[in-house]
């Protein structure tokens, strides 16, 4: 440990640092301290964090500590995470003022989610795995049940911390399983062990017992089918700026441990992983997608349309290029599925919080949140129906927004490795999607509005709206810089 | 010595005792001893390969200590919950926390 590995781990540092400074200005102000001041502190943090992260992208890939990375796929999700976290924070601003009590804590426990995501995708070790995802899991039960006395609050916050807390028992005894069968529970040995000559069929065996039951624990916190089922209760009772949270960055984190995990570990059996993921993909795309046409209240639509999202985050993984029981290099190919996971993440972060910040500002000034209730939107407020548009174009696909370009990749990577039927079903349900994100559209450009009140914009509402909207369609229209970090970064993966 | 199969047996049949019981019981409670029940499990695992994989390291124990950790903070945020739930609604059973469905 020098002076040179806390550099290394300077993200992780400031937001801890920020999150005990937030803890203490609320305690020595006894509670009456600003919002702005509470919130300010936050973003700076975080976006401090970012920077650092960014600073650290062309390092090479050494393991910091035995237990974390930091590498070019550490640091590319670490931006992509902290500059979702602070919009998370400006959504809070307004959101929690309205409806929320102990406001301090719930920025101190923004810091701790971004922290705890920060460790996640850089966990280079099966114990780490699993303290990042059980640090995220305990501080977002927190979070979604933060409307004391809310009824539909705590009701999410209970079945997400269920479904939550037995998903992830069983994560850990696959864990305690591939201890058993290697010996090791860092990545990079178990790898090692797996792959070496001597590897038996026993541990194969029990290698694919574990694959399962880690698939599990991911796939609960990516959303998955069948691990979907507390998503959409979670999502409709959580506080809306939280619910933005869970569908993107909790997601993020749960994709890069999946990513980490079964390749760099578990390359070697990547014929056992890719088969059970592809057909959860397939499953996940169609189901997200036609469960999603028939939802009334947008934030369950947006669940069941994250939980199809997530279907395609999915492919890009399902169609990294492999032959027999090795990962051929990524540097071969120019669409490797994991830069595809990269790209499509980054863009569908920016995207769903953009939709989620146009839910959130209509919700905050008129307390609705059903489709009917959008009906006329572009006459009351026109600059929040084009936004949503875009949004809602970029979550389709549809060029030129940077939605578009993260399907291109996946739908790319299953293409050059020849997997059509995915490809297929791929289309199929961006179809279906179409379809209900459209009827939205037809909702607040076609229907006459029942209410002619004008909807005002709050300040850091207009900001977040400001950042997403350009984000989505300055990177749509121009990708490159984009497409080479993640390019590069999903690299440094594979040559571990 | 005993051999190692008898103690993954034990730690098998304790997992599979947990898992029934926090998916086919009603009351969250329950559920919650359940999902302790898959805990003890897994401590049985790890402790069991430590001793006989990895008798030179101690990560398998070191692993389990942890394990213990955040059970007790997993425990402590779901008792919450199920506090928090029981006083609006004055119930924990799970068939009737039915706001949220669609």
């Amino acid at each position: 440990m020098t002076v040179d590995t806390l550099r290394l781990l300077l993200p992780e540092i400031i937001l801890l640092l920020t999150g005990l400074v937030v803890i203490i200005i609320d305690l020595i102000t006894m509670r009456r301290v600003n919002d702005t001041v509470l919130a300010g502190v936050s973003i700076a943090g975080m976006l401090l964090a970012a920077l650092a992260a960014f600073s650290l992208r062309g390092i090479p890939p050494e393991p910091v500590t035995a237990m974390l990375a930091v590498d070019g796929f550490a640091t590319f999700l670490m931006v992509a995470v902290l500059l979702g976290m602070s919009l998370v924070v400006l959504y809070s601003y307004d959101y929690m003022k309205q409806y929320g009590k102990n406001r301090g804590e719930y920025y101190a426990f923004l810091l701790a989610v971004a922290l705890a995501i920060v460790l996640a995708v850089g966990a280079n070790d099966l114990l780490m795995v699993w303290l990042a995802m059980e640090f995220l899991s305990i501080t977002s039960y927190i979070l979604v049940s933060y409307l004391r006395g809310n009824p539909r609050s705590s009701e999410g916050a209970l079945k997400y911390f269920l479904y939550g807390a037995v998903a992830s028992s069983v994560m850990l005894y696959g864990i305690s399983l591939i201890y058993g069968a290697t010996g090791s529970t860092s990545l990079n040995g178990i790898a090692q062990i797996v792959s070496g000559q001597g590897a038996i069929e026993g541990a194969r065996a029990l290698g694919f017992t574990a694959i399962v039951l880690l698939i599990v624990g991911f796939g609960f916190k990516t959303s998955l089918v069948p691990f979907h089922q507390w998503a959409p209760d979670t999502y409709e009772g959580a506080p809306t700026p939280i619910t933005g949270f869970l569908s993107t960055a909790s997601k993020a984190a749960g994709f890069a441990l999946m990513i980490r995990t079964l390749i760099v570990a578990l390359p070697s059996l990547s014929v056992d992983w890719l088969t059970v993921l592809a057909g959860i993909s397939m499953i996940t795309i169609l189901f997200g997608n036609l469960v999603a046409l028939r939802q009334s209240n947008i934030k369950r639509l947006l669940a069941y349309s994250s939980i199809a999202q997530a279907g395609y985050i999915l492919m890009g993984l399902v169609c990294v290029p492999q032959v027999g029981f090795q990962i051929l290099p990524f540097s071969d190919f120019q669409f490797n599925g994991i830069n595809g996971v990269l790209i499509y993440l980054f863009g569908y972060i920016f995207t769903n919080l953009g939709a989620f910040a146009v839910v959130i500002a209509i919700e905050n000034r008129t307390g609705k949140v059903e489709v009917k209730d959008y009906a006329g939107l572009i006459y009351r407020s026109p600059w929040l129906a084009s936004l949503l548009l875009i949004f809602l174009l970029s979550l389709t696909g549809i060029p030129p927004t940077l939605g578009f370009w993260g399907k291109y990749f996946v739908f790319g990577a299953a293409i050059q490795i020849q997997f059509y039927p995915l490809a297929l079903v791929g289309l199929i349900g961006a179809a279906i999607g179409a379809g209900y994100y459209l009827n939205i559209v037809r909702y607040m450009f076609l229907m006459p509005a029942d209410d002619d009140e004008k909807i005002g914009v709050s300040r850091a509402i207009s900001v977040a709206l400001a950042v997403t909207g350009v984000a989505v369609i300055l990177l749509g229209l121009l990708p490159s810089a984009l497409i080479t970090w993640a390019t590069e970064s999903a690299q440094f993966l594979a040559s571990l | 010595m005993v051999p190692l199969s008898w103690y993954l047996i034990v730690a098998a049949a304790l997992f599979c005792i947990g898992l029934y019981g926090a998916l086919s019981r009603r009351n969250a409670v329950a559920v919650l001893m359940g999902i302790e029940l898959i805990l003890n499990a897994i401590n049985i695992n790890l402790i069991a390969f430590n001793r006989y994989i990895t008798p030179e390291e101690v990560s398998g124990q070191v692993f389990s200590i942890f394990v213990l950790a955040v059970a007790a903070a997993e425990a402590a945020v779901g008792l919450a919950l199920i506090i928090g739930i029981y006083r609006t609604r004055d119930s924990v059973n799970l068939e009737e926390l039915d706001l949220l469905k669609g």
